[in-house]
């Protein structure tokens, strides 16, 4: 076996204008079964992702933003198979893979990878970084001694020093142990990388590095991401398109230049004008949207559009009706799910 | 007639712990002042000891040395008995946590918790503290205030977890508030909920607030004046305006530059500040920000070595109320100009 020479590998047949999208989501759903209490009674069902629909091509970077219990981390972890959908297709390539058992996974598994939020908890502290990046590796069926020196070669592409591959993860400062999970992520030439919150627990001053990092080896590498974050200045810099979830369902995607400029959903609106920025007289003259109350509780979802309980423009279709993502104006690709968008 | 005191004067604080690997010094020589119906911010990353500090004015520090002066209204609070202090605390300041359920007892009823704490307070009866307590959660924007008094904290959301603490935390009428991370685990749309009622509040009853976090953009928000810290030292102080508008020292700079933001385009490579904050066990003896610090990196050999060696002052800089530690502050403002 060779390795790769991390610079020159061969970008994946970017999806060429006829053929297949890189990934094609329809009408996930993950419903998770109630939790049992201690008289044994289960609790109502929870669907954490309600019909989710999204396409991805090659070397394109699809930002996933939402609030706590949106479903953006479960969809993630049904995009690379940590968890199987309860229905739903995910065409990986042309492929549906999802029902397929892990052992049928396992040849695809290089192509979709995973970079978690804490750098530190998602590595094993008694492996040496030689190992952990290995890993992925070994299970391919590499031998040891090209492992290695695949891992080194890494490390290196990721801006770490190839000398300290056989140190343990606590003797990395928390952005260094994050390159160390990005690393291990592209060992194995992955076409797609799903990355959940990969900044959120560094430092402010570490974040940056890691966001131009990973900005880099997209371009170098030809990847996909898949990028899931709460903080939506952050999504809007990596991202090409941008999905907006709320309560498992995507309200709102589109280009991100579109979709920041203009937002048409109600929900978008008040989750951008939320943001902080870092400049207090742009604070003082924004004006901004406040939303009532707290996200409802996805075991108990709103009838009609689940956003319509914090909603200024509900009107009685938003109560009984489920509002569909659709064109939100000729001439967009940006969709939509409202019955009323724009102002 | 005597110049009336701040409601809070900070002077030359250090905080040291004492480890089995030798002493670590968390604080090092903060000083700051924060009025009634003022909002300080003290901005700062991992170790950079903004909440040792805001632990050391509730003298909430066990086995922790802390010297230096903590005055509230003139009185100094270091060397306090305990006795008196928690009679201080809750009463004339009061403390809010990232996690409300550090803060939250969880076999009590919200009301039950807020109530006990005016009637240590206050010693009302029941049934005044218990009335106190309806009004207080009316007052944060809890619906059903009766009702959801005699919940049990599980029971309640994350921002109305928040709500209630801050409930609690001003059942007493305290002039001083200290605020840590307050709303770093909400969601963006509680977050602006939680930042709205505590500017409501301090309006309505002029208090004194600190507000502590790694956000920029809250700190934007909400703050008057704002202390950046890093290293456990004051890298800069100034008011909100002049500090975002231009910045002196260059961690600071560094931080607005780096930061990805909401209005600006993102074409160009963020400008990002290699490495990582320092640990608390290894301070150097110069600027501690030295070894990531652009300015100290385009120096000339003598420059170098003297970020290197010299701590630089906290001092006055430029002619307003401003403070900076930085032997080059004059320099990184010309030079982003």
């Amino acid at each position: 076996m060779t390795t790769t020479e991390p610079g020159t590998a061969t970008a994946p047949v970017p999806g060429t204008p006829d053929g297949p999208p890189l990934l094609d989501v329809r009408d996930l759903t993950m419903t998770f079964p109630g939790r049992r209490s201690a008289t044994g009674r289960r609790g109502a069902a929870v669907k954490a992702v309600d019909g989710v629909s999204f396409s991805l091509s090659a070397g394109e970077t699809l930002g996933l933003v939402g609030e706590s219990g949106c479903g953006k981390s479960t969809t993630g972890r049904m995009l690379v198979r940590l968890l199987e959908p309860t229905s739903g297709s995910i065409a990986f390539e042309g492929r549906d893979i999802s029902r397929l058992s892990q052992g049928q996974l396992r040849p695809l598994r290089k192509h979709l990878q995973m970079v978690f939020q804490d750098p530190h908890s998602s590595l094993n502290p008694r492996q040496t970084v030689a190992r952990i990046i290995s890993e992925p590796l070994l299970v391919q069926g590499w031998s040891a001694d090209d492992a290695r020196r695949r891992a080194a070669e890494l490390m290196d592409l990721v801006g770490l020093i190839p000398e300290h591959i056989d140190r343990y993860p606590h003797e990395f400062s928390g952005g260094q142990a994050q390159r160390i999970g990005i690393a291990r992520s592209l060992a194995t030439n992955p076409r797609l990388v799903v990355a959940d919150e990969p900044v959120s627990a560094l430092d402010v001053s570490v974040q940056a590095q890691i966001v131009n990092l990973m900005e880099r080896l997209r371009r170098e590498l030809g990847l996909a991401y898949v990028f899931i974050a709460h903080d939506l200045s952050v999504v809007k810099r990596v991202s090409d398109r941008v999905a907006v979830m709320y309560l498992g369902r995507i309200v709102e995607i589109g280009d991100k230049h579109t979709l920041y400029a203009d937002p048409q959903h109600p929900y978008t609106r008040a989750l951008l004008s939320a943001v902080p920025l870092p400049d207090p007289a742009a604070e003082r003259r924004r004006e901004r949207i406040t939303l009532l109350g707290d996200p409802p509780s996805p075991a108990a979802p709103p009838p009609g559009c689940t956003f319509h309980p914090r909603c200024a423009k509900a009107q009685e279709v938003c109560r009984t009706e489920r509002p569909l993502l659709r064109i939100a104006s000729p001439g967009e690709t940006r969709e939509v799910a409202c019955h009323f968008p724009g102002d | 007639m005597a110049e009336p005191k701040p409601l809070l004067e900070v002077r030359d604080l250090q905080v040291t712990f004492s480890t089995p690997r030798g002493t670590v010094r968390a604080v090092d020589g903060i000083g700051f002042t924060v009025e009634a119906g003022r909002t300080l911010g003290i901005v700062g990353e991992s170790g950079s000891g903004k909440s040792v500090t805001s632990l050391a004015v509730m003298g909430l520090h066990r086995g922790a040395e802390t010297t230096g002066s903590i005055a509230l209204e003139g009185r100094e609070l270091i060397g306090l008995p305990e006795k008196e202090l928690s009679r201080l605390r809750g009463r004339r300041m009061a403390m809010i946590f990232q996690d409300p359920l550090s803060s939250l007892h969880p076999y009590y009823t919200v009301g039950e918790q807020i109530a006990e704490h005016h009637r240590v307070h206050f010693r009302s009866g029941r049934a005044a503290a218990r009335k106190r307590a309806v009004e207080m959660l009316a007052e944060v924007g809890i619906p059903e205030p009766a009702r959801r008094a005699g919940e049990y904290p599980h029971q309640f959301s994350g921002g109305m977890r928040q709500r209630a603490m801050i409930a609690m935390a001003l059942a007493c009428e305290p002039d001083l508030l200290i605020a840590d991370e307050p709303t770093t685990a909400l969601d963006v749309t509680v977050q602006a909920q939680i930042l709205d009622l505590i500017a409501r509040l301090q309006q309505e009853r002029g208090l004194g607030v600190v507000m502590i976090t790694h956000d920029l953009g809250v700190v934007a928000r909400v703050a008057h004046e704002v202390l950046v810290m890093y290293g456990g030292r004051a890298a800069e102080q100034a008011t909100a305006d002049e500090l975002f508008a231009d910045p002196a020292h260059p961690y600071t700079r560094g931080l607005l530059d780096s930061l990805p933001r909401l209005d600006d385009a993102d074409d160009a490579p963020l400008r990002a500040i290699p490495g990582a904050p320092p640990s608390l066990t290894a301070r150097t003896p110069g600027c501690a920000f030295a070894p990531r610090c652009a300015r100290a990196a385009a120096g000339t050999p003598d420059e170098r070595e003297r970020c290197a060696t010299e701590q630089p002052a906290f001092r006055p800089y430029g002619d307003g109320s401003r403070m900076t530690a930085c032997h080059f502050a004059g320099a990184v403002q010309e030079a982003a100009r």
